[in-house]
């Protein structure tokens, strides 16, 4: 078994052309598929390999594209279609919620709609209030929908190779600050089951449940945290829908303390959700109140000014667990850098998206 | 165009058999169920098609199980048409077990996969794009089928409709659209809804598909022009098509009763189009065109479509409901 360092995106690609040479079933399509930018490289090739009737570029219908990605679904299809903002694919909830959500379960079981939906969050950049929306909770709430959410190359491919061949209908949602994200992936097809969360550090201390782009800054704030002998178990989720509570009770009763991190606005979020279940279930776990960190409860700001102090990042994850481990942290939060440009992931990104 | 007057000479006893027994059919179920509907037995938002037999009728003849068709909350016709099993409706719109969506659909979401049926949709213009993508299918699997999406007048202001069909057209699918225009959605006249010097088969047109008008309460007719137009779509792959059918409901948008007392519609219209009573003006045709057509037959035919609904609603409500735990199950294909 071969491993190679690639980027998020290739490993992307890469789950893409697997499944596509396993079953040749399976179409891609979205607004900008095939042309030369390939949905930031990720369907870049595909149209040459696996020829224009099975990838191909679409008109601006996100609504029906859908619907019609629902229509080859149940005809034994596996449709992936993708979205360069999840924010297009708002006009297509008809479709998702009262469609592809409903058909296996008001069909009673007999129709399956195995449609895997990319869909690309993000923030910074001056992407603004309707280019950056991470609605994760919005799909989550919808009985019927599974919503994905990887944080590493490896789990993108295992994720979404599962995603694809998933009965069911899946939001797969690409964290655009993660696109260039380097990490081993392995060659060939491996699946990551779906609804399994990933227990990536190891601590005693704390628990901390993330998702997406905010399990690199869960990260960073571990590291920081292990100089001054903090141990952290940083739970990813891998999938937001369903949630894999179990990893993140087994974790709880050693730490006793939870801090969940959404990328999305607070209001109704994951970290809600996560949070409200373990205080109705689990409240006995509990030494500390729960917390979490969330984008702010408005829409995203455009300004390169308006967005200072607007992202959540490291420094305020390990600020936070200073406090509900009652540490004095400002020391070390002094000693975390001032990330600069604040509205960027890191150099390589020189936008427009 | 508009189309032409002429009967086919393509009609051969069978034929005129069956299209009159469709018609029937469908006719004589949404009575039963509007007589039942009072009983408060059956307990879901039903939407009759008495006035409208003509079209589905025709296109039971010329489609088969390898064909697919999609439609709406109107959709007890085209289910029968398509040649779902009539038992397994009746008990869907009763809530029972042994529905065609095992009681979690209703009437509005009838379903028959063996006879490619393939679903009914609640919401305006929702089963437009599933249709289209079903013909995506056809085309990808390289099959001679066509996928049939029926909507009515009011679906074609839904955005889904453009797009859909836009898409149909890009990618020269077999697809048929199937528009009842009935003149209403809900209370809403035409003239509420839509310019007054545009129709609906030109807007199609000039979205890019190939397009035909014609009367959809003139069963013979819609066959005659189906039937063509289906042929082309199979053999010489001329497609998508938008079909539009004048036609009339007769009774209330949603519910078993009349109700033109509310004066959202003129009584002389409704006369009007009553007096082309689609099955009525079959058997006129029957009598003008077809002279060696023996009328005795429609009376065995009749007694035979009721006796068939006597027994689905017999067994529809003898059957139990699914137990309540099955409301829990089906939400997704593998359960997590
Ligand atoms: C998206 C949506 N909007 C509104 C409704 C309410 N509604 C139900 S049926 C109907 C009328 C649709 O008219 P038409 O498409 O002409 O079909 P008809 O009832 O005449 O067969 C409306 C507006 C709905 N179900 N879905
Ligand atoms: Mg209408």
């Amino acid at each position: 078994m071969k491993i190679n360092n690639i980027t998020f995106v290739e490993a992307i690609n890469s789950a893409l052309q697997i499944s596509m040479e396993i079953d040749n079933k399976v179409i891609c399509y979205g607004l900008g598929a095939t042309d030369p930018k390939g949905i930031f490289g990720t369907t870049i090739g595909l149209e040459e390999k696996f020829g224009n009737e099975r990838v191909f570029d679409t008109p601006t219908s996100e609504n029906a594209m859908t619907g019609i990605g629902i229509g080859a679904a149940i005809a034994g299809y596996k449709t992936i279609m993708t979205h360069q903002r999840l924010d297009f694919f708002l006009l297509a909830m008809d479709q998702l919620v009262n469609g592809a959500a409903k058909m296996h379960y008001m069909f009673d079981g007999q129709l399956t709609v195995p449609i895997t939906i990319r869909l690309i969050i993000g923030r910074g950049w001056g992407q603004g209030p309707t280019h950056s929306q991470n609605l994760q909770s919005w799909f989550a709430h919808i009985p019927g929908l599974k919503v994905v959410m990887p944080s590493t190359p490896s789990d993108a491919k295992g994720l979404l190779l599962s995603s694809i061949f998933d009965p069911d209908p899946v939001l797969f949602l690409e964290h655009r600050w993660l696109h260039n994200s380097i990490g081993e992936v392995r060659d060939g097809d491996y699946r990551i089951p779906l609804g399994k969360a990933n227990l990536i550090t190891k601590g005693n201390d704390l628990t901390i449940v993330s998702m997406s782009y905010m399990t690199v800054e869960a990260l960073i704030a571990q590291k920081y945290l292990e100089k001054i002998g903090i141990a952290i178990d940083i739970i990813d989720l891998r999938s937001v829908k369903p949630i894999d509570f179990s990893c993140i009770i087994n974790s709880l009763r050693v730490t006793g303390k939870i801090l969940v991190l959404d990328t999305g606005v607070s209001t109704c979020s994951i970290a809600s959700e996560i949070i409200s279940q373990i205080a109705i279930n689990h409240s006995n776990l509990l030494d500390r109140p729960p917390s979490r960190i969330t984008m702010p409860d408005v829409p995203e700001p455009t300004s390169y000014g308006l967005t200072k102090d607007f992202y959540p990042r490291a420094n305020q994850i390990v600020e936070r667990v200073c406090e509900m481990l009652r540490i004095e942290g400002s020391k070390l939060i002094d000693e975390m850098p001032v990330i600069s440009p604040h509205d960027v992931p890191g150099d390589w990104f020189k936008g427009p998206f | 165009m508009k189309e032409p007057k002429k009967k086919s000479k393509f009609l051969d006893n069978q034929k005129l058999k069956d299209l009159f027994y469709m018609m029937k059919k469908i006719r004589l179920v949404e009575e039963r169920i509007a007589l039942e509907y009072p009983k408060n037995e059956i307990r879901c938002p039903t939407h009759l098609s008495i006035g409208q037999e003509g079209v589905p009728a025709a296109l039971s003849i010329v489609l088969n199980n390898a064909d697919y068709a999609v439609s709406t909350h109107r959709g007890h016709a085209h289910y029968l048409s398509k040649g779902g099993n009539l038992n397994k409706m009746i008990a869907e719109i009763y809530g029972k077990k042994s529905g065609c969506s095992g009681g979690k659909g209703g009437s509005m979401h009838l379903i028959d996969k063996d006879v490619g049926f393939m679903g009914t949709s609640a919401i305006v213009g929702n089963s437009i794009p599933v249709g289209v993508g079903l013909g995506l299918a056809l085309k990808l699997n390289k099959t001679k089928n066509v996928s049939c999406i029926f909507l009515g007048d009011g679906a074609i202001e839904e955005g889904s409709f453009y797009e859909s069909l836009n898409f149909a057209v890009l990618k020269e699918l077999p697809v048929i659209f199937i528009c009842e225009n009935n003149l209403y959605s809900v209370y809403s006249p035409l003239s509420v809804r839509q310019p007054k010097n545009r129709n609906i088969m030109d807007l199609a047109n000039s979205i890019g598909a190939h397009t035909y008008y014609a009367d959809g309460n003139d069963v013979i007719n819609s066959y005659t022009c189906l039937d063509s137009i289906i042929s082309k779509i199979k053999s010489e792959d001329i497609c998508p098509w938008f079909i539009e059918f004048e036609t009339y409901r007769w009774r209330e948008h949603c519910g078993y009763q009349f109700d033109n007392d509310l004066g959202y519609r003129s009584v002389e219209e409704y006369e009007k189009w009553k007096k082309r009573d689609p099955i009525t003006l079959f058997e006129n045709n029957l009598k003008e065109y077809f002279a060696d057509f023996d009328l005795s037959q429609l009376d065995q035919i009749t007694d035979k479509v009721t006796s068939e609904i006597d027994v689905a609603f017999e067994k529809a409500k003898k059957d139990t409901y699914p137990e309540k735990t099955e409301a829990f199950k089906n939400i997704y294909s593998n359960e997590i």
